[in-house]
């Protein structure tokens, strides 16, 4: 038996395998868009391959957070905001894991707005799920970094003055190699971009559209939405840089004027992946490092061999 | 004392080769056979500022810095700011020697570049030089320098000079030179020292000198070494291999090692946007079954509090150091004080479940770094490493067999997938990770891609199988669980020789300290029973948990106990009355808190004030006494 058998697995895996027996059931809100990522989630995963227990599923604080209890994986329930940093260093440690991190709004674009700028910009291998509900969820209805401006809440009681925060541009400059948005209410492309988004190699960021019934009343349910990618209103090219920019910005302000725009919106395959570029300059060995602590017969060196003599 | 010791003091600005220079001469006097230990000294400043490195080499051993210094090498500071009238920092370009004479002892020697300095714009120096008894040697070493090779070579020239009035050969000094140096700046640095050497020999009756260089000779090969040298092997002979971090003074020295040696052990280094994320990162590599730190200063390692409480709670392996400076915020960035004590024991929310351990040595360094990843991985437990930018940056000469040992790489309580398997799950395939009743309080544990290992860390509470859970019954048996590590690592420190002792074991008095001021401790202690005062001292390395049987045994001994820090507020004094609360009317502290650590005549006299003669503060030093509570 290897160390990490789980590992590269072959075998048909069936989506129950994701369903933990304790608390099968989530305790969302009834009608919240969360549902439809962890449903996603467990469809995406089979089809690309990954088993529970070659997957690391890294979350932060919030509701979204609670996915972690309801996908039955390897798992780390981090603190908020932090779920990116956990995630990449696992990846970096043991690059043959599946990771996978996910927060909401305020999570990844407020508190962890660092972690997620650095992460995309190093291009790690590893796919980013945003739950964007426009609101702070888990502590009732505060307005977040997406709340469109003027929405009103217990902590902005006048209505929100700040322009809200643009996700997909952000990702993009910050050097992010595959970006889309999807919403909950539409299963099958919210599917297919998982798919896809865990299959790139590099950071692939989803921007996840997830109604809040409970705190967001006056949010749109999201429909109807539009797929840019099928719509002959739209004609962009995804691999382009600059028309992929363009498209965002048109996206990202007609979602305040009702209209949901989802959609691949700029796919990267040539650019390596961290791991990639590191192992380049020879600062990341070509195995697995978590590997080697379990080799019996790999000689770890000594300080005494190998840097004491520049003292003498 | 000039006979016995030399404490060799080379100023100048930051910038102008202070450190290298200094480096490699202290080198060659551990090469000639002597022990030495140095005192770095310097500003928060890129370029220019006073800057000076002291060498104090000795054939007996040395531990601390000495008592003021008696050989000046002052050479210009080329990068200070023109003088003019009204200037915050005053006459920059004459620092180099004028802010060094105070310390200077008795029939001390000094040597300026007159190329750049001109003593005439320090008031009363030719009366402070014959008041004083020095030796003032004004040689043009940048023009010596200038016509043989480059101005920059300058410090060549000064060590040449030195070398001819202290009666020491240069054959060690060239032979580091040949060792260190490309060919092209090879042999004009060799003409200038030898030139500047025979100079000094033909021009000066140095017969008059009274500074000399001691002769020693060692037993077995020395190694020159920093504190964060020891701390960086120690982690690599203890099988780290992953560091993440964000620059800071002085932690960036560790970060640095690290950093550059690594890479060639097939280990990784990630420099990160802040500290959270750096801390982060090392939970992450650890969580994924790698041997991982990261560290920093106090104001990183404020950040780092959340990823703390994170690895507390997940019981994730994980070694932090901190290396402190004067605080609070950013403080004085350069210099030594053991002030974030406290801040490293209690930062981070709810009860604290983390070891902390503060080494008082070089020597003490690599062995608890070591120690650190040793307690980190067995109990599943952060530990910190706590030290300071004195230990961090001073050199001091360290037997080579003393790094001569196995090294380890185990990973503790981690199982194998077979083993796994025989470990309780749940019904639906998910492992105990944390299970309630274990010896220890340690449960072994899995890592992700094992098959039959998968559960959910969490820094939420969390039943065995790491599901969330709010239930009061698993609560207590969590926390109960997570604190009996402790003390089970209590029991294993007993059996780790840490603290360090000296003076006779029946003394009437004792001094009490932690981290590096051990070694100013016990020099200090030495003299007062050479002066038939009857004293011994305890250097305390573990902070947490607090060896409160070793500590208590040692204030009941003796009469009276002065507690020696580098902090304002007696913070280690607090620690032991947290710890040995009906001991603090024994219990009164002297502090230094200046940016500059205890010289031992502070700690002699300090006591002699304080406890010998009766409460008070010694005179003539930036020390504060603080009486036992309730005097």
């Amino acid at each position: 038996m290897s160390t990490f058998s789980a590992i590269g697995e072959e075998r048909e895996i069936d989506r129950d395998e994701y369903t933990p027996g304790v608390e099968p059931q989530p305790t969302w809100c009834p009608g919240c868009g969360d549902f439809s990522v962890l449903k996603a989630l467990k469809q995406a995963l089979p089809e690309v391959g990954r088993t529970p227990e070659e997957t690391l599923l890294c979350t932060g604080i919030g509701c979204s957070g609670k996915l972690n209890s309801y996908l039955d994986t390897y798992g780390f329930h981090t603190i908020h905001g932090r779920s990116l940093p956990v995630a990449r260093a696992a990846k970096l440690a043991n690059p043959d894991l599946e990771v996978i991190a996910a927060g909401g709004d305020g999570d990844g674009y407020g508190i962890g707005g660092n972690h997620f700028i650095h992460t995309a910009r190093e291009n790690h291998d590893m796919t980013y799920i945003v739950f964007n509900n426009e609101i702070f969820g888990l502590t009732k209805g505060q307005t977040s970094p997406t709340s469109p401006k003027g929405h009103k809440s217990k902590t902005q009681p006048h209505g929100s003055a700040k322009e809200p925060l643009k996700p997909l541009s952000m990702s993009l400059n910050a050097g992010a190699s595959y970006v889309a948005r999807t919403a909950a209410v539409n299963p099958n492309q919210a599917k297919e971009i998982l798919i896809e988004a865990i299959e790139h190699d590099g950071f692939a960021h989803v921007d996840f559209l997830t109604q809040c019934p409970t705190w967001n009343k006056d949010a749109r349910q999201y429909v109807p939405y539009i797929d840019v990618n099928d719509s002959d209103d739209y004609d962009f090219d995804r691999t382009d840089r600059v028309e992929a920019a363009e498209m965002m910005r048109t996206t990202e302000e007609a979602l305040y004027d009702g209209e949901v725009l989802t959609g691949r919106f700029y796919v990267d395959e040539d650019r390596p992946s961290y791991g990639q570029e590191k192992r380049q300059i020879g600062e990341m060995p070509e195995e697995p490092l978590a590997e080697r602590y379990w080799d019996d017969d790999y000689e770890w060196e000594r300080s005494y061999d190998r840097f004491i003599d520049k003292h003498e | 004392m000039t006979d016995q010791e030399l404490i060799w003091r080379i100023s100048g600005g930051s910038g102008d080769g202070i450190a290298s220079t200094s480096q490699n001469f202290a080198k060659a006097l551990m090469r000639s056979g002597l022990n030495v230990f140095t005192h770095r000294h310097y500003p928060s400043r890129i370029r220019g500022g006073h800057t000076y490195t002291e060498i104090r080499a000795a054939s007996g051993p040395v531990e601390s810095r000495g008592d003021g210094y008696n050989f000046l090498l002052a050479l210009g500071d080329s990068f200070a700011r023109n003088p003019q009238e009204g200037a915050v920092y005053g006459n920059e370009e004459i620092k180099p020697l004028s802010e060094n004479l105070d310390e200077l002892r008795e029939g001390g020697v000094i040597v300026y570049d007159e190329g750049l300095l001109d003593p005439s714009e320090i008031p009363n120096f030719d009366e402070r030089v014959e008041e004083n008894d020095w030796h003032v040697f004004p040689l043009d070493l940048r023009g010596l320098a200038r016509d043989m090779g480059r101005e920059v070579m300058r410090n060549t020239a000064g060590v040449g000079a030195t070398c001819a009035l202290i009666g020491m050969e240069l054959d060690h000094v060239e032979d580091l030179m040949r060792d260190a140096m490309p060919e092209k700046i090879l042999d004009p640095n060799l003409e200038i020292l030898e030139t500047a050497y025979d100079q000094v020999r033909e021009e000066y009756d140095v017969d008059d000198v009274d500074v000399s260089v001691p002769t020693g000779e060692h037993e077995e090969t020395q190694l020159l070494m920093s504190g964060s040298d020891a701390i960086a092997y120690g982690a690599i002979d203890e099988g780290c291999r992953f560091i993440a971090g964000y620059p800071m003074t002085p932690w960036t020295e560790v970060f640095t090692i690290m950093t550059q040696n690594l890479p060639e052990l097939g280990g990784i280094s990630e420099q990160v946007e802040d500290e959270i994320a750096a801390a982060a990162l090392a939970v992450g590599a650890s969580h994924a079954g790698v041997k991982a730190m990261s560290g920093s200063s106090g104001g990183g390692f404020a950040l780092m509090s959340e990823p703390l409480g994170l690895a507390e709670m997940t019981e994730t392996p994980l070694v932090l150091v901190e290396a402190m400076r004067a605080g609070p915020s950013t403080g004085m960035p350069t210099k030594p004080e053991q002030s974030d004590l406290e801040h490293v024991l209690y930062t981070s929310q709810g009860d604290s479940q983390r070891v902390v351990l503060a080494p008082g040595t070089v020597e003490e360094a690599y062995e608890q770094s070591r120690l650190a990843f040793r307690l980190a991985y067995e109990y599943q437990i952060p530990t910190i490493l706590l030290y300071d930018q004195k230990l961090g940056g001073e050199l001091k000469n360290v037997p080579k067999s003393h790094f001569d040992r196995e090294p380890n790489p185990t990973l503790g309580k981690t199982l194998t997938e077979e083993e796994l398997a025989e470990q309780p799950h749940s019904a639906d395939g998910k492992f105990h990770r944390f299970q309630h009743d274990v010896e220890d309080g340690v449960t072994p544990r899995s890592i992700p891609g094992q098959k039959g290992g998968r559960y959910l860390a969490t820094g939420n509470e969390h039943d065995p199988t790491g599901h969330i859970s709010e239930s009061p019954d698993n609560r207590v048996a969590q926390i109960d669980r997570r604190t009996q590590k402790l003390e089970a690592i209590r029991a294993d420190l007993d059996t780790v020789d840490t603290s360090s002792y000296a003076g006779p074991a029946d003394a009437e008095y004792g001094v009490l300290t932690f981290g590096s001021q051990q070694g100013t401790v016990e020099e200090a202690v030495g003299r007062l029973n050479d002066a038939g005062v009857s004293v011994k001292s305890l250097g305390v390395s573990d902070m947490l948990p607090f060896p409160t049987e070793e500590v208590e045994a040692f204030i009941e001994s003796v009469e009276e106990v002065l507690v020696v820090e580098m902090t304002a507020s007696g913070q280690f004094r607090g620690l032991v009355q947290k710890n040995l609360g009906r001991y603090g009317e024994k219990l009164s502290s002297l502090l230094k808190y200046n940016g500059n650590p205890f010289e031992p005549a502070e700690v002699v006299d300090g006591f002699e004030a304080a406890i010998v003669e009766g409460d008070g503060d010694a005179s003539g030093h930036q020390t504060t006494f603080v009486p036992a509570a309730g005097d």
